[in-house]
């Protein structure tokens, strides 16, 4: 008997039945609602024999193009699941008043809003800005692929592993209850003994490998890779902007993981770094994990800016004013956005000359960014405003982006953030500055692109009425938020006392729903987008008459980008391509050297995936497995010498012939 | 289309055609050295943040062992002595790669991983013999930060020699390739810099720790 | 396009007034008066320049629309030396004023300085004495502790009016944020550490206090009132917890100490000598490990405590 428990521990560690939620209905019922979502998935995967098809030309693919789509995708499922949780939490705060609870227990509330916090965070705008990069960017600078195509694909791979390990929270176990950066001492192994904040580090330690690969690899594209002719000042912003975003993925992911090492390592190998016993310090990781989050602050927002000034100087039809200090003004947020982490914790009692330090070096980045909201407002000035969704995005990111850009700066002034921080006043701030800055500008890039990416155009009927729902949704949503902060509700409060609050909270929950119907409408653009695809068929490459390079080549692309390495003289080279009438070259066509497609990244994310959740689960025999079994992989896969190919110059030449003909049908 | 002839410029298109693109096949530059050595930069951030722990924790003894009571500094000393040799004879196998000769390269590259394996080994027993007194890492936030630093250190020399022994066996059946001098390349750097951390090591946390 | 866009701005107005009405806006202790002057300030500072662009945003978008043919269009105009100096020194401007503001209020309000005042235009009498409380974060409720009257309670706190308050602050287990918005502006509350916050109350009311940053399931239920009084009821309030509390002696903090939530006001009339300071090292139950390391080798500074700044050590 004794023997038979030893070994069931060997295997199965401290996982049992009673992780699976099956006497907690909510859960059981999302589990069902979601395992058979997946089954009909699958299902209709293997219908139409879609598997081969998707393992040859997605999941395997080391194109930068079909990797970015499929971070992308893996952003907006993700985006269904956060929001999910942020309605759920907008329902309870409206409700839960007086003698009524709720319908959510704190266990299960808590839960859900650092569910919400991660999610939205590291697997929604993490993966959509990743994901925008990887598409974007290469094409702008004229290159083929990114410098390391394996590393991209296992970097997507690594991402989904994360993704799938927060998820399996969900149902098996539960997530962490201790806010999305999970503070100790409430973290540690005696106030969090449960599962949680172990499925919070390893999903997060995953993805974060992906996400340090990425930007690595993206730097070194930047820096290595650009057209003959494109000097660093000649790029376009949004690939000023990616640099930017990728040195301080480098420079900040390090941190995260460290941090996040040395509290699982109090957590599993009972270290004293930051406990409260044994000379333990909480407030390193407090430190510590600023040092991190604020940087990621600019890591999200950086390409946001950048598609604000593609879309502007495209739908305004004018280069884009001030470019030399739009560049400027990226680079000295860059690195402002080291200098600025203490303010994420005026309240600890760091004394006033450190406090007002770090509060003035948070007020000087403002400087930059009003800066590049006056380079928008005068790239408008004397243009001609086409008023398509992208520049919608754009118009309503700039209202709305201000507003969040001054509450932000108000906290910044140490005496006042004493009393607004952590309260509802922060909470509407940050979403002021994420929902209006990186999703509108995430919005304004996905209707953009689109086209570029899948050869029609985004329905703008649809995305004028999710562009409504959101931005309408988005104020209703917040603003009470505002007012509620400057009543003293401080944030992550499942049940209130005083019902005078209570309408503020109802208008929330209504902007809330206002905001579902923009994704609803988000959906059923997509749906009839594709019903109508003849019709919004781009056949020039070049539907909103671009300027930058990847409106050079056709919609979508072909997989190597380029027939030929474009050369470039200024910056808005297409623009500049198009006033010189030039033509493309029609034969003469040479053979391409390519990556090949490689099964390795999604194996050994998957293993990481196998790692995680065995260690989350202390099944140390699977552990271990796994662990091993993730180091041959990758070994073996060093074996592998046979990386690229040679497209035939044939092969391109019938591509080409294609496009002319697409082209000669439709002027 | 209709807005181009608008924004023409007034002279007109320039006499000279300007050439928009290359019509031979480019290669871009081979970035693996500057991607590595970008990962390398990171990797130094994570020994940053180690070295940062230590810097806030490394006197809370809690009551337990002090630096000075416990670290050995002769042991240390050949410790060190050995990475840095190690260092040397990749420097050497090196030399030996950029001049295609590939059987003294192995040689040196043999004796680059026995070096560190016998810093390894060294290492380990430092560690066993202070968990055996009752200096384990789980004793005081001191503790806890010098194991975790040094042992973070320890660990990134054992993935190199891990590292060594599978591109030897690749240079073994491929040769001198273009590729396996990439990897060699990537690996010195990464073995030197490992050698730097231990200097960081060696001095901030043994040297200064054995002060009272 | 643009009146559908204006709503947002003018809704978000309206709302910032119906805030005008709520605790930060009108408080009662001139602490937290001075810190609602000070966002006022600062907003006003700000708005100077967030109004313009907010309507030169909307205004260039709708004039210069591509179905307008009369606005002036210039495809090349990309550049202005003199437009460029003042999008930079404009915010520049601003932020060198919100600044000084920032300098100078961040060392005027620092919670850990003696007040030198008790509202405007009233200094602070020169027999001043203020009155210490302790404040232990509990799993899920607050102690506070009376060395002068000797007395504690739970969730219930009171001081006279304008009369400094010295709270010292500290939690048991995981952190929390001691805030009370008619009062002063919130400070941490951390194990093993000590934050401080000065304050007074100028009137006297019942004011709502909480903890202000997450720390588990009872975080929700883990407020309570803070009592502003005039001496005289002070001094009742202070008798009356005196003639019906019991004794809070180091075994009853101990089981106080366990976590519980949704508490109901309790008062202590004796308090065991030095509970605080043995709260603040861990050193409650003298067999706790941290206590005990603690003993034998004291911290640099010499003191039994932690330093009251935490970041002292960074």
């Amino acid at each position: 008997m004794l023997a038979q428990t030893d070994l069931s521990r060997l295997i199965f560690g401290r996982l049992t039945l009673d992780a699976l939620p099956l006497h907690v209905p909510i859960v059981l019922w999302t589990f069902v609602v979601v395992a058979i979502g997946a089954l009909a998935l699958l299902g209709t995967i293997t219908y139409f024999k879609l598997w081969g098809y998707l393992w040859r030309e997605w999941f395997t693919s080391i194109d930068h193009k079909r990797i970015g789509i499929m971070y992308m995708i893996l952003g907006f499922v993700m985006l269904l699941r956060g929001f999910a949780d942020a309605i759920m939490m907008r329902a309870q705060q409206a409700v839960s008043f007086g003698d009524n609870l709720g319908y959510l227990p704190p266990e299960h509330y808590d839960q859900i809003f650092t569910a919400h916090g991660v999610i939205m965070i590291f697997f929604v705008a993490m993966p959509m800005v990743t994901g925008m990069m990887n598409f974007v960017m290469p094409l702008q600078i004229g290159a083929r692929d990114v410098a390391f195509p394996f590393l991209n694909n296992f970097s997507f791979w690594m991402t989904v592993a994360g993704a799938m390990l927060v998820m399996s929270s969900l149902f098996v176990g539960e997530f962490a209850r201790t806010g999305w950066l999970a503070y100790p001492p409430l973290s540690d192994i005696v106030s969090s003994p449960d599962a949680g904040v172990d499925y919070y580090i390893w999903a997060l330690q995953i993805a974060g490998v992906g996400t340090l690969l990425s930007g690595i690899n993206l730097l070194v594209t930047i820096v290595k890779m650009r057209a003959p002719g494109m000097t660093m000042m000649k790029m376009p912003v949004f690939t000023w902007t990616a640099l930017c975003t990728n040195v301080l993925i480098v420079a900040a992911f390090p941190v995260l993981t460290a941090v996040l090492a040395l509290l699982a390592l109090d957590r599993y190998a009972g270290t004293n770094f930051f406990t409260t016993e044994l000379g333990g310090n909480a407030m390193m990781y407090v430190n510590l994990i600023w040092i991190w989050g604020h940087p990621e602050v600019y890591i999200l927002v950086l390409p946001a800016f950048g598609i604000f000034s593609e879309v502007t100087a495209t739908f305004s039809r004018k280069p884009l004013f001030g470019y030399t200090s739009m560049v400027y003004a990226t680079v000295v947020i860059t690195v402002l956005s080291y200098l600025v982490w203490l303010h994420h914790f005026f309240t600890m009692g760091s004394g006033a000359s450190v406090n007002s330090f770090f509060g003035i070096t948070t007020m000087i980045i403002s400087i930059p960014t009003g800066a590049k909201i006056f380079n928008w407002l005068f790239t408008m000035y004397r243009g001609r405003v086409a008023f398509e969704v992208p520049m919608m995005w754009t118009v309503a990111f700039m209202v709305t982006f201000v507003i969040g850009g001054m509450t932000g700066v108000l906290l910044a002034v140490p005496p006042a953030d004493f009393s607004l921080h952590n309260s509802l006043f922060l909470v509407a701030h940050f979403h002021n500055v994420i929902i209006g800055g990186v999703l509108f500008g995430l919005f304004a890039g996905i209707t953009y692109w689109f086209p570029k990416a899948f050869g029609f155009r985004l329905d703008p009927f649809w995305g004028k009425c999710a562009f409504w729902f959101w931005v309408v949704g988005f104020y209703f949503a917040f603003m009470p938020l505002y007012v509620l902060g400057l009543m003293g509700v401080t944030r992550r409060l499942s049940h209130f006392v005083d019902p005078s609050l209570r309408i503020w909270f109802e208008l929330a929950a209504f902007g809330a729903l206002l905001i579902l119907c923009g994704i609803g409408c988000m959906i059923v653009q997509f749906v009839v987008s594709f019903r109508r695809r003849e019709a919004l068929r781009d056949t020039t490459g070049d539907p909103w008459d671009g300027r930058t390079l990847e409106w050079s080549t056709s919609s979508p692309p072909p997989k190597y980008n380029f027939a030929f390495t474009p050369r470039v003289h200024d910056h808005d080279a297409w623009w500049m391509m198009k006033r010189y009438r030039y033509q493309r070259p029609l034969d003469g066509f040479v053979p391409i050297h390519m990556p090949l497609n490689t099964g390795a990244g999604i194996v050994m994310a998957g293993l990481s995936f196998v790692f995680g959740f065995a260690m989350v689960w202390y099944m140390w025999l699977l552990a271990i497995v796994s662990f091993a079994a993730l180091l041959v992989v990758a070994i073996a896969h060093t074996f592998d010498y046979h990386r690229d190919y040679y497209l035939s110059a044939d092969e391109v030449r019938r591509v080409e012939a294609t496009r002319t003909e697409l082209l000669a049908r439709h002027v | 289309m209709s807005e181009l002839s608008t924004t023409l410029p007034a002279s007109g298109a320039p006499a000279q055609p300007l050439a928009f693109h290359d019509t031979a096949e480019s290669h871009p530059p081979n970035g693996t050295l500057l991607g590595f050595w970008v990962y390398l930069m990171s990797d130094c951030l994570v020994f940053a943040c180690l070295f940062a722990a230590y810097g806030v924790l490394g006197r809370e003894y809690a009551g337990g062992p002090t630096g000075a009571q416990v670290l050995e500094l002769p042991a240390v000393a050949v410790n060190t002595a050995l990475l840095l040799l190690s260092s040397i004879t990749y420097g050497f196998a090196v030399l030996q790669m950029q001049r295609d000769r590939q059987r003294p390269m192995m040689l040196w590259l043999a004796v680059t991983g026995l070096l560190g394996a016998g810093f390894i080994t060294l290492e380990l027993r430092e560690f066993a013999h202070l968990i055996a007194i009752g200096a384990g890492p789980q004793r005081s936030a001191f503790l806890s930060s010098f194991f975790t630093l040094v042992g973070t250190h320890g660990l990134h020399v054992s993935c190199g020699i891990l590292w060594l022994i599978v591109l030897m066996t690749q240079v073994a059946r491929k040769g001198l390739i273009p590729a396996n001098k990439r990897r060699l390349m990537c690996l010195s750097m990464f073995w030197h810099f490992l050698d730097v951390v231990w200097v960081g090591v060696f001095s901030f946390v043994y040297l200064m720790g054995v002060l009272p | 396009m643009s009146m559908k866009a204006l709503r947002a701005p003018l809704l978000s107005l309206a709302f910032l007034l119906a805030g005008c009405q709520s605790v930060l806006m009108s408080p009662s202790g001139d602490l937290a008066v001075q810190q609602r002057n000070l966002i006022l300030t600062s907003t006003v500072l700000m708005l100077l320049i967030i109004v313009p662009v907010i309507v030169l945003t909307l205004w260039f978008a709708w004039h210069f629309r591509a179905s307008n043919p009369k606005a002036h269009y210039d495809p090349e105009w990309d550049h202005s030396t003199i437009l460029e100096l003042l999008i930079w020194s404009a915010p520049l401007l601003i932020i060198i004023a919100l600044g000084a503001i920032t300098w100078v209020s961040t060392h005027k309000l620092d919670p850990y300085r003696p007040l030198d005042r008790l509202a405007a235009g009233r200094p602070l009498p020169t027999d001043a004495r203020p009155l210490v409380v302790d404040v232990v974060a509990l799993d899920w409720k607050w102690l506070f502790i009376y060395p002068e009257q000797g007395m504690a309670a739970v969730n219930e706190v009171a001081a006279p009016v304008d009369r400094p308050i010295q709270f010292k602050i500290t939690a048991s287990t995981v952190m929390n944020s001691f805030f009370v918005p008619a009062l002063a502006g919130q400070i941490y509350a951390m194990p093993n550490m000590e934050t401080t916050l000065q304050a007074v109350v100028n009137r006297p009311g019942e004011y709502q206090g909480f903890s202000a940053n997450y720390s588990g399931n009872g975080f929700s239920g883990m407020h309570f009132t803070f009592h502003g009084m005039s001496e005289e009821d002070f001094a009742r309030w202070v008798a009356q917890a005196k003639a019906n509390g019991g004794d809070l002696s180091r075994d009853a903090y101990v089981k106080l100490a366990q976590p519980s939530e949704n508490v109901p006001p309790a008062f202590y009339a004796t308090v065991a000598p030095g509970l605080y300071q043995a709260i603040l090292t861990h050193c409650v139950q003298p067999d706790d490990p941290s206590c005990l390391s603690r003993m034998q080798a004291p911290l640099p500074g010499g003191e039994a405590g932690m330093p009251s700044h935490p970041n002292s050590s960074d």
